[in-house]
């Protein structure tokens, strides 16, 4: 073992022994920080979100807008894929990359391209030269716009970021208020065995590294286009 | 001899001369502004949300022990190992040991501040290894050879042409004006490093001790690349960063991306839970996690700048300085400018040396007002003020107080002082500003005030003498 743990943590005893640091000025009380209502405290000062589906759906819509995610709400699984037949004959897909999954499977059926499939381990070159990534997602968060993979939901870690357009598949039943909903879904779906990556995507890929203007694509995709399903 | 204090004092002379920069870094900023106003006014109460912040890391740095053994012990029943780094030499040697024992060759990263506090670029690239900056302002900075001039915004004191012509006579790129295309130009070279690295170093925002995981923002993707692609994953981890909870995160990842960029979100949160887990197609098969010490337990032990361990590295601080707006980031000298840097600077990197970022303040309070969790900055200047002269006294300001309080003390004294400043003074106006004022170090850069021709108590006594 090595010697810095005990002389990290001895120093850290040491700092904090008999010498308390002076409570932070806020206007709320202590209990309300470690309550283990501790989801509602936030939820109170958070950005609101609406009660109902629809409320919610709007929402996400507004500030997908924003990000310049394509949202799109299709009625059925055969409109989505006709949507996703139109994106690969106006940007000329030669390749797709995707993973097994029930809602990517419907989707993808009939789908006339060759589909890298990561789910069994992939090269890294074959995945880097597909045009587009499909995948699913755990949840839709609707505060924040924001789309909730993980390596179960999206094929592993790189599926959803190496292809220059990521493209999703989601269920209303998939639409949730807020993280600490996406929070609860993956407490609830994996127990402890929580995947070893999980990720909130919200909006493409961008930099606003040279003079502070926005750039999409910076690294990962250069567009994210979300299909959700009635 | 150049001090730190004599080379702040140069930069930041150069840098305030130079009004088209000043003029460049404001513009730059504009834009965040606005967008920062109008995420903070979708939430509910920011300063709600601010004092829950606060109230969240006080929790987590006054308990900092048990958390840190709870994101050990979770994280490392995943599979991943934790070392322990009591200082900078501690962790740039364990990085070394295991690239050295899996035969790394090159190596990516992606933005980290710990990093450059550490110096592993240097160590790395001395042993030989190739290390590329994936974020592109960092990899504008590293061809540039230089240290970021922000936290959060490395290169932000670049135009487009000067990195048009870096590009160019570093990748031979053809000459443009457009962001867009430079952005892609460094997207096709870090494209073939990803691919090519074995080993990837990333940051880390947030650690969370309930379920063992890393938790890192970012803009580009670079970061996600770095952590799915190379075999290994090397994470730095400062010990201060830790949380308790996972849903602490639902408050500090958009408070984060509010106060840093004015987002709503930004645009990839990824939480880590170890190496590539048994099943999963992808993933590093190593996941080293560097916690670092370095001097952040001596922050620790000031009980009342504690508080300041809380930061999370948003820049927002930075970003509304009347001082880091005009002297820029490279004048402090430090891997942490603005005010969060001058406040921890001297704890990090010893008071002596550093006592003087205290002064770079109006003490106007706007680091203060700006910061998401609530830490005292501008109280904190002025603490590192009074602890720098208590730890070495200036016998000029001793002196200059002692004769303060002698002439309020003698009321004869005080009215001989103000009959010789009214003789003096025309003559220090015909040397006002210049190497022969005694005055110089006020009025090199201010005016002094003139005294007026009656004082109040002569202006007293006259009234109240007329009344009688």
């Amino acid at each position: 073992m090595n010697p810095g743990r005990s002389i990290i943590l001895g120093r850290i005893r040491e700092a904090l022994r008999n010498n308390p640091a002076p409570r932070p000025h806020t206007a709320h009380s202590q209990a309300e920080a470690s309550s283990e209502n501790h989801g509602h405290a936030q939820r109170q000062w958070l950005p609101k979100v609406g009660e109902t589906l629809p409320e919610r759906i709007d929402l996400f819509a507004k500030i997908s807008e924003g990000l310049k995610t394509e949202f799109h709400r299709v009625p059925t699984i055969a409109a989505a894929r006709d949507l996703l037949k139109q994106l690969a004959a106006e940007e000329g897909w030669k390749k797709i990359a995707s993973h097994s999954h029930h809602d990517t499977d419907a989707l993808l059926e009939g789908i006339g391209l060759p589909v890298v499939r990561t789910d069994k381990g992939y090269a890294i070159d074959d995945l880097e030269s597909c045009d587009a990534g499909v995948t699913g997602c755990e949840v839709l968060v609707a505060q924040t716009g924001g789309i909730m993979v993980s390596v179960e939901s999206a094929g592993g870690r790189a599926l959803s970021v190496l292809p220059p357009h990521h493209v999703v598949i989601a269920r209303t039943d998939q639409m949730v208020a807020d993280l600490t909903a996406a929070f609860n879904h993956v407490k609830r779906a994996y127990g402890k065995q929580f995947p070893s990556f999980m990720s909130f995507i919200t909006g493409p890929s961008r930099t606003g590294d040279i003079e502070r203007i926005l750039v999409l694509g910076a690294h990962g995709p250069k567009r994210l286009t979300v299909l959700l399903v009635d | 001899m150049a001090t730190q204090a004599s080379d702040f004092q140069t930069l930041s002379r150069r840098y305030t001369a130079d009004k088209p920069f000043r003029a460049f870094i404001q513009k730059a900023l504009g834009g965040y502004y606005k967008k920062r106003d109008e995420n903070k006014a979708n939430f509910q109460d920011w300063q709600g949300a601010r004092d829950l912040a606060a109230e969240t890391k006080y929790e987590a740095v006054n308990h900092l022990d048990s958390y840190l053994l709870e994101f050990e012990a979770k994280i490392t029943a995943r599979g991943a190992k934790v070392f322990w780094a009591p200082n900078a030499e501690a962790a740039r040697e364990y990085i070394l040991k295991v690239a050295k024992e899996n035969g790394v060759r090159s190596i990516i990263k992606s933005k980290t501040m710990t990093s450059e506090e550490i110096h592993l670029n240097d160590a790395l690239e001395k042993q030989g290894y190739g290390v590329f900056e994936s974020d592109l302002g960092e990899y504008i900075v590293q061809l540039r050879k230089e240290a970021p001039f922000h936290l959060v915004f490395p290169a932000m004191h670049l135009t487009r042409r000067q990195i048009s012509d870096l590009f160019q006579k570093e990748l031979g790129s053809q000459a443009t004006d457009e962001p867009e295309e430079l952005t892609m130009i460094a997207r096709d070279v870090m494209r073939r490093k990803y691919c090519e690295a074995d080993m990837g170093i990333s940051g880390t925002n947030f650690a969370v001790a309930e379920t063992g995981m890393i938790s890192i923002t970012e803009n580009e993707g670079n970061a996600r690349l770095t952590t799915s692609l190379p075999k290994i994953h090397i994470a730095l981890l400062g010990i201060e960063k830790v949380l308790p909870k996972l849903e602490d995160l639902s408050l500090f990842l958009p408070m984060l991306a509010t106060a840093g960029a004015g987002q709503t979100m930004t645009c990839y949160n990824t939480l880590y839970a170890g190496p590539r887990q048994p099943g999963e197609p992808d993933g590093p098969e190593q996941m080293h996690i560097v916690l670092l010490d370095n001097r952040r337990t001596e922050l620790l032990a000031d009980a009342e700048q504690r508080d300041a361990l809380g930061c999370i590295r948003c820049g927002a601080c930075l970003n509304v300085c009347p001082i880091f707006k005009n002297v820029g980031g490279y004048s402090y000298g430090t891997t942490y400018g603005g005010p969060i840097g001058s406040v921890i600077t001297p704890h990090l990197r010893g008071l002596k040396d550093w006592k003087h970022l205290s002064a770079a303040s109006s003490l106007c309070g706007a680091c203060t007002e700006a910061c998401p969790v609530k830490i005292d900055l501008h109280h904190h200047l002025l603490q590192n003020r009074r602890n720098g002269a208590k730890a070495s006294p200036s016998p000029a300001e001793k002196l200059a107080f002692g004769g303060f309080s002698l002439l309020m003390g003698h009321p004869a004294l005080y009215r001989l002082a103000v009959v010789l400043g009214r003789i003096f003074q025309p003559l220090q106006v015909l040397v006002n500003g210049t190497i022969l004022d005694p005055l110089r170090a006020w009025t090199g850069s201010r005016n002094f005030p003139t005294l007026a021709p009656k004082s109040f108590h002569e202006e007293w006594k006259k009234e109240r003498g007329g009344h009688k």
